[in-house]
C-alpha cells in the first residue's frame, strides 16, 4: 500500500452525483479529490440525452439556487429547450433541455479541472479504509495506492458490480462498456453494508442518417428559451428538433414472439427495475391492449450522428432489436450503433443512511446518487450536492444541512429515501411533494440561495443577483397593490383581453389576478413608474399575485407541519426504554433514529398513537431534566 | 393525524339526558369557532367591554372567563339550535393551556349533538378520547403521574387496534367509502399522469371530464350523507312541530297520534298555552312531537311566552305539520303562519273535512310549493294513515334513496364526510373557474385523504401506484 496524498474529502465516482459532491466540497474550502474509474465517464449522460422534466427540472433549479453546477452546465450545452406543462399551473411548469452529450461531459470536466481545491484523477477505488474507531480514514485504489481522507463520498452509479444484459448474453460491465467496480462491492458487503440489486435499461442508439424523418412528426423546442440557471437571463441558440413516431402491431408481434429471449423474462435479471422506465417488452407485456407506443428520436449531440430512441429500452438480443426497430415508421432502414441493454448494479438500502446522507454504520462515509437507490441524473446531482455539503459540515463539526419537505424537492427526495425507503429505483415526481405550490421552479432561488450563501457555496455574483431580484419583486408587488386605476382608464383594455369591466377603482394587482390579464399586458394601462424587470422577476410577480390565496393556504399548512419537524428527538434515545411504544414502532425507530418527531411520523410502522407516546415521553423527559 | 395542533371539540359531560351538557373546544381556532356559532343575547352591551368599537365580533363581547347567555345559531341556515351559556378562556390559563371555549347546552341530548356537529362543521375536529388531557400534559398543565394515565389510554386504544369510531364502521359503510375513494383515486391518477407525463400518449384531462367526475363523486358522498340525516333521526328522533292558529285541531291531532288524552282540548282558542312535547313511535320512527301555542298577536302575557316558544320550536323542527281549519276560508292569521313556515319541510293538514272543505288547496300550493297536502278529520280519525305514510316517506323515501340499511350514525364519520364533500365542492368550483389542473387537484386530494380517515387509510403511495398500474409510461 503506497501512501499518495491526503485530502479532506474524497469522492468515488464522477457522475452527476460525484461532480456536484466534489465541487461543493471544494467550493466550501476543502481539499477534495474525485476518483473515477475512467475520466471519460465524467458527467456522462449514459441514458437519455436530456436534463430536467417534471419534478426533475425543479431539482435542477434547486441545485442551481444552492450554488451547484448542473443548471449552469446544461445552459452551456443544450441543443433544445422546452418548458413543459405551460397549460397547467405554475407549480408544475417544468423545464427540460436536450443536451449535447459530448459537450455536457467536456464542459463539466473542464469545470472540475479549473476548480480550486479540487483534483480529478482516474483510478478505481477498491476499498474504503477505516480507523480503529470505525471512522473513515481513506481509500485504496486498484494500483495499491492509498489516499487519506477525513470523509469519503460514494457515488458509484451503475458501476458497482455492474452487469449488462442483452438477450441471452450477460457480462460484468459498467454502463456503455466501461469497466465495472467489483472489488469495492465485495469490500462494502464485508463491512456489513446492506447492498441490494437494482436494474435499469437504455434503448439502442441509431445512426441518424439511416432514419427517414419525413415519416415522423417534428418536435420543436419552445420558442422562448428559459434558462435553467438563475445566473442567466436570456439565452439565444439555434435549436435542434426531436422526432415522434410510433410502434405498431408488427413491432409488438416481433417482440411478443421473442419474449422468451429477453433477459428480463428469461429470469436472468434479479434486480428490481423502476416502473418509470419500463423496457418495451415490459410495456407490451403489461399493457397488451395498447395498440401503439410512442417513441421520440432525440439527437445525442452536434458532433455525432447518433440518436437516442426514447421509449424503446430493451434487453432483447441484438438481432431481435434490429428486427423490431425496423418495423417502425421512419426506422425501416435503421442502423444500430450501440444496442439497447439492461444493466443491474449494487446499491445500498437507503434506510441505512441518515438525513445528512451519512452511513449509519461507518462514520464520515457519505453516499449519493444511484448508489442510494434513486434513478435519474437530477436526483443523483441533488444528492451529490447535499452529500458534499454535509461531508464538509461533518468534518468541521457543524450541524448537518438538511432541507425539509416544505423547503425543497431535494428535501422531499432525501426524506423519502431515508425515512420511507424505496423498493425500486426512485424517481422524483411533483406529486410526491405535499407543498407543491410553494416549491415552484420559479422561486427556487428565493427559497434556497440565502442558505447556499450561508454555507459558502453561493458566490457574491449570484448572491447579489438574488438580493436584487428579491428587492425588485417586493417593490413591484407593493407598487401593483397600491396603484389603482379607474373604470374609464381600463375598461376598454379589459374588454379587449376578454374579461369583465370594473365598476370602481381597482388595484393593478387585483386585475392581474384575472386569468386573462398578464403582467405584460397591463403595460398598456400602467404608467411610467413601471420598472424594467427580468423574465425571472416577472414570472415571480405573476405567480405570487395570481395564486395568492392558494399559496397562503399552503403556507399555513407548512406552519403546522413545521411544529412537529422542529420537535427534535435525541440521537442517543433508546426507544426500547420508551414505555407504551408498540414493538414494531420501537424497532423501526431504533433503526432510523429520526431527527424529529415529524420525521418519526413518516416512518412506516409508526402510528399516530406511537407519536403521541413519543410526545409524552419527551415532555416527561423535559420536566425530569428541569427538576 | 391526531397530533397536529389543530382545534378539537367534544362533549365534555357524560352522555345521558342530563340537565346540562357541556361542549369543550380547545385550540387556536376555539374563539373564532365560538364566534361563528354563538350569538350573545346582549351583543349590544358589548360596547361596555370596548367602548370605542361598536362593530365588535361576538366572541369579544364574551368577557374572558365570564359566563355569557345567548343562542347557538347555525350561521348558514340562521336556525336556532339551542339556548346556552358560553364561556371563553384565554390561553394559557386553561385546562389544556390552549384557548378554550365551552358551551353549556340547556336543551336535550339532541341539541347537544347538533351543537357539536355545528362546531365541527365550522372548523373543529372531533377530539380523540383523552386528547384534552394529552394536550394538557404536553402543554405542561398536569403532573407526571397523570401522564401515565394518558399513555394507558393511548395504549388501550392501540391494543384494540382501532378507535371507537373505527369499531362502529360497518362493513357496508367501509365498502361504500372504498367505492367512492376508488372513483376518486382513478380521477387523481388521471390528473397526476397528465401533470407528470405531459409528453405521453394519454387521454387529456379536459375540464368537462374533470367536472363530470367531481360531480359524480360529490353526488356519491351526498347520498351517503343523506343517510346521515335518516341515521340521526333513527337515533335521536324526528322533531315534528305542529302549528296552526288556535282551535284548528292541533291538540286533537297530537292526541290522535298519541292515542291518549294528554293536552287539554277545549273549544276556547288559546287553551294550549305552553309547549307540549311528546315522544312517540310512528312505524318504528321515534318522533318528538311538539304542539305549539299557535302564533298570533295577544295581550295575554302567559300566552305571549307560549307564542315565543312556538317560534323557537319551529326553527328547530325537522318537519312541520301546519294544521288549517278546512271548514272556514283562510284567515289573515293562516296566511301569517303559512309565511312563517315557507322554505321549510311542511305537511299541510286541511282538517275538519267532515264539516265541509272551504279552502282552496291550489292557493296553498302556490304559497308552499314543496308542501304535502292532506285532508283530514282528525277528531274522527280520518286521514291519519295518510299522514303517517307521508312522515315515513319523509324519513326513508323521497330524494333520500338507499337500498340497504346503510346509515351514518357516528359523529366522526359524518364530520369527515361533510368535510370531504366540501373539499370536492371546492375542487369543483376551482374547475368551473378554469383554475389549472394542479390547483384543482389540491382539494380533490384533500377529499381523498379525509375519506381515507374514515376507514383508517392514508394517501401515501396510492396515487403513484394507481398511475403506474394503469398507464404505460416512461422512456
Amino acid at each position: 500500500m503506497v501512501f499518495m496524498d491526503e485530502y479532506d474529502v474524497i469522492v468515488v465516482g464522477a457522475g452527476h452525483a460525484g461532480c456536484e459532491a466534489g465541487l461543493a466540497a471544494a467550493r466550501m474550502g476543502k481539499k477534495t479529490l474525485i476518483l473515477s474509474i475512467n475520466l471519460e465517464s465524467v458527467a456522462q449522460l449514459f441514458c437519455n440525452p436530456s436534463v430536467g422534466g417534471t419534478g426533475k427540472g425543479h431539482l435542477v433549479r434547486e441545485i442551481d439556487a444552492l450554488g451547484g453546477e448542473m443548471g449552469i452546465n446544461i445552459d452551456k450545452t443544450f441543443i433544445q429547450s422546452k418548458m413543459l406543462n405551460t397549460a397547467k399551473g405554475p407549480a408544475v411548469h417544468s423545464l427540460r433541455a436536450q443536451a449535447d452529450k459530448v459537450q455536457y461531459h467536456t464542459e463539466m470536466k473542464r469545470t472540475l479541472e479549473r476548480q480550486e481545491n479540487l483534483d480529478l484523477k482516474q483510478g478505481e477505488v477498491i476499498d474504503i479504509l477505516t480507523d480503529d474507531t470505525g471512522k473513515v480514514s481513506g481509500v485504496l485504489t486498484r494500483t495499491n495506492t492509498f489516499y487519506k481522507a477525513k470523509a469519503v463520498i460514494i457515488a458509484t452509479g451503475t458501476f458497482l458490480r455492474g452487469k449488462i444484459f442483452i438477450g441471452e448474453t450477460a457480462f460484468e460491465s459498467g454502463p456503455n462498456g466501461l469497466s465495472p467496480s467489483v472489488d469495492l462491492a465485495d469490500r462494502l458487503r464485508e463491512k456489513g453494508l446492506p447492498l441490494r440489486r437494482f436494474k435499469t435499461g437504455t434503448p439502442a442508439r441509431a445512426l441518424g442518417s439511416s432514419l427517414d424523418y419525413t415519416k415522423m412528426t417534428e418536435q420543436k423546442g419552445s420558442e422562448k428559451i428559459v434558462p435553467f440557471s438563475f445566473l442567466n437571463d436570456n439565452l439565444e441558440k439555434e435549436q435542434i428538433s426531436c422526432y415522434l413516431t410510433y410502434t405498431n402491431e408488427e413491432t409488438h408481434r416481433v417482440i411478443r414472439q421473442n419474449f422468451h429471449r429477453s433477459a428480463l423474462f428469461g429470469g436472468l435479471i434479479e434486480g428490481i427495475g423502476p416502473r418509470y422506465c419500463p423496457s418495451i417488452e415490459d410495456k407490451i407485456n403489461r399493457f397488451a391492449d395498447k395498440e401503439r407506443h410512442q417513441l421520440f428520436i432525440e439527437p445525442e449531440g452536434l458532433s455525432t450522428d447518433e440518436v437516442y430512441i426514447q421509449g424503446m429500452s430493451s434487453s432483447l438480443p441484438e438481432d431481435v432489436q434490429l428486427e423490431f426497430y425496423k418495423t417502425i415508421q421512419g426506422l425501416e432502414n435503421l442502423k444500430i450503433v450501440r444496442p439497447a441493454y439492461a444493466i443491474e448494479y449494487d446499491c445500498i438500502d437507503s434506510l441505512d443512511l441518515k438525513l445528512n446522507l451519512e452511513n449509519r454504520q461507518i462514520e464520515n462515509l457519505f453516499c449519493a446518487g444511484q448508489f442510494n437507490g434513486s434513478s435519474g441524473y437530477e436526483e443523483a446531482a441533488a444528492q451529490g450536492l447535499m452529500a458534499g455539503i454535509n461531508a464538509v459540515l461533518k468534518i468541521d463539526g457543524k450541524e448537518p444541512f438538511i432541507l425539509d419537505r416544505s423547503e425543497a424537492y431535494i428535501g422531499v427526495l432525501i426524506d423519502d429515501l431515508i425515512t420511507k425507503g424505496t423498493n425500486e429505483p426512485y424517481r422524483i415526481m411533483t406529486s410526491r411533494a405535499e407543498y407543491r405550490l410553494v416549491l415552484r421552479q420559479d422561486n427556487a432561488d428565493l427559497r434556497l440561495t440565502q442558505k447556499g450563501y450561508d454555507l459558502g457555496l453561493v458566490d457574491e455574483n449570484r448572491y447579489r443577483r438574488y438580493l436584487e431580484k428579491m428587492k425588485h419583486v417586493e417593490a413591484e408587488l407593493a407598487r401593483l397593490r397600491n396603484k389603482t386605476v379607474s373604470p374609464e382608464e381600463v375598461n376598454d383594455f379589459l374588454a379587449a383581453v376578454g374579461t369583465s369591466p370594473i365598476r370602481a377603482r381597482t388595484s393593478l394587482a387585483e386585475l392581474l389576478k384575472r386569468p386573462q390579464v398578464t403582467y405584460e399586458s397591463i403595460s398598456q394601462i400602467d404608467d411610467d413608474t413601471r420598472p424594467v424587470l427580468t423574465e425571472h422577476e416577472i414570472a415571480q410577480i405573476e405567480v405570487q399575485i395570481k395564486y395568492e390565496g392558494y399559496i397562503a393556504k399552503q403556507l399555513a399548512q407548512i406552519e403546522r407541519f413545521k411544529k412537529l419537524e422542529n420537535k427534535a428527538l435525541p440521537q442517543t434515545l433508546d426507544y426500547s426504554k420508551v414505555e407504551g411504544l408498540r414493538i414494531e414502532a420501537m424497532q423501526k425507530l431504533n433503526a432510523c433514529k429520526p431527527l424529529s418527531v415529524g420525521q418519526a411520523s413518516r416512518i412506516s410502522g409508526v402510528s399516530p398513537a406511537d407519536i403521541n407516546v413519543l410526545l409524552i415521553y419527551l415532555e416527561k423527559k423535559r420536566r425530569g431534566e428541569r427538576e | 393525524m391526531i397530533f397536529k395542533e389543530d382545534t378539537i371539540a367534544a362533549t365534555a359531560t357524560a352522555p345521558g339526558e342530563g340537565g346540562i351538557g357541556i361542549i369543550r373546544i380547545s385550540g387556536p381556532e376555539a374563539f373564532s369557532i365560538l364566534e361563528k356559532v354563538f350569538i350573545p343575547m346582549r351583543k349590544k352591551m358589548s360596547t361596555a367591554c370596548a367602548a370605542d368599537k361598536s362593530d365588535l365580533p361576538a366572541a369579544e363581547c364574551i368577557e374572558n372567563r365570564r359566563m355569557t347567555y345567548g343562542h347557538i345559531v347555525d350561521p348558514q341556515s340562521s336556525k336556532v339550535i339551542d339556548e346556552v351559556m358560553a364561556v371563553r378562556m384565554q390561553a394559557p390559563h386553561t385546562y389544556t393551556a390552549e384557548n378554550v371555549a365551552e358551551i353549556q347546552c340547556h336543551g336535550s341530548m339532541v341539541s347537544l349533538r347538533n351543537t357539536l356537529a355545528l362546531v365541527l362543521r365550522n372548523g373543529a375536529r372531533l377530539a380523540e378520547p383523552g386528547e384534552f388531557t394529552k394536550r394538557a400534559f404536553l402543554n405542561g398543565r398536569l403532573d407526571l403521574s397523570q401522564a401515565e394515565a394518558v399513555i394507558d389510554l393511548i395504549k388501550a386504544k392501540t391494543d384494540t387496534g382501532f378507535d371507537s369510531a373505527m369499531a362502529q364502521l360497518s362493513g357496508d359503510l367501509s365498502l361504500k367509502i372504498r367505492e367512492i375513494r376508488s372513483v376518486l383515486l382513478t380521477l387523481l391518477g388521471d390528473i397526476t399522469v397528465n401533470i407528470e407525463y405531459p409528453d405521453e400518449d394519454i387521454e387529456e384531462m379536459t375540464y368537462d371530464k374533470l367536472t363530470k367526475s367531481l360531480s359524480q363523486i360529490g353526488d356519491m358522498i351526498d347520498i351517503l350523507l343523506s343517510t346521515a340525516q335518516t341515521g340521526k333521526i333513527i337515533k335521536e328522533g324526528l322533531r315534528v312541530s305542529i302549528i296552526g292558529k288556535p282551535n284548528v285541531g292541533k291538540s286533537s291531532l297530537m292526541n290522535a297520534l298519541l292515542r291518549e288524552n294528554r293536552a287539554i282540548v277545549t273549544e276556547i282558542p288559546g287553551t294550549t298555552r305552553d309547549i307540549i312535547e311528546e315522544t312517540l313511535n310512528v312505524r318504528g320512527i321515534p318522533i318528538c312531537l311538539t304542539d305549539t301555542a299557535g302564533i298570533r298577536d295577544t295581550e295575554d302575557k302567559i300566552e305571549r311566552i307560549g307564542i315565543e316558544k312556538s317560534r323557537e320550536s319551529l326553527s328547530a323542527a325537522d318537519l312541520i305539520i301546519l294544521v288549517l281549519d278546512g271548514s272556514t276560508p283562510l284567515s289573515m292569521e293562516d296566511y301569517e303562519i303559512t309565511e312563517a313556515v315557507q322554505g321549510k319541510p311542511v305537511i299541510v293538514l286541511i282538517n275538519k273535512e267532515d264539516l265541509g272543505v272551504r279552502i282552496d288547496s291550489t292557493k296553498i300550493r302556490g304559497m308552499l310549493p314543496q308542501a304535502q297536502i292532506v285532508t283530514t278529520a282528525v277528531a274522527q280519525g280520518e286521514g291519519l294513515k295518510e299522514l303517517e305514510d307521508i312522515i315515513e316517506d319523509f324519513v326513508y323515501g323521497g330524494t333520500v334513496k338507499h337500498a340497504n340499511s346503510l346509515l351514518i350514525t357516528n359523529v366522526r364519520h359524518r364530520d369527515l364526510l361533510e368535510k370531504s364533500k366540501s373539499s370536492i365542492d371546492d375542487a369543483l368550483s376551482a374547475a368551473h373557474m378554469g383554475e389549472p389542473l394542479d390547483i384543482v387537484e389540491i382539494d380533490a386530494k384533500e377529499a381523498y385523504e379525509l375519506l381515507g380517515q374514515i376507514i383508517g387509510e392514508s394517501v401515501a403511495g396510492d396515487i403513484i401506484d394507481n398511475v403506474f398500474s394503469r398507464f404505460c409510461l416512461g422512456k
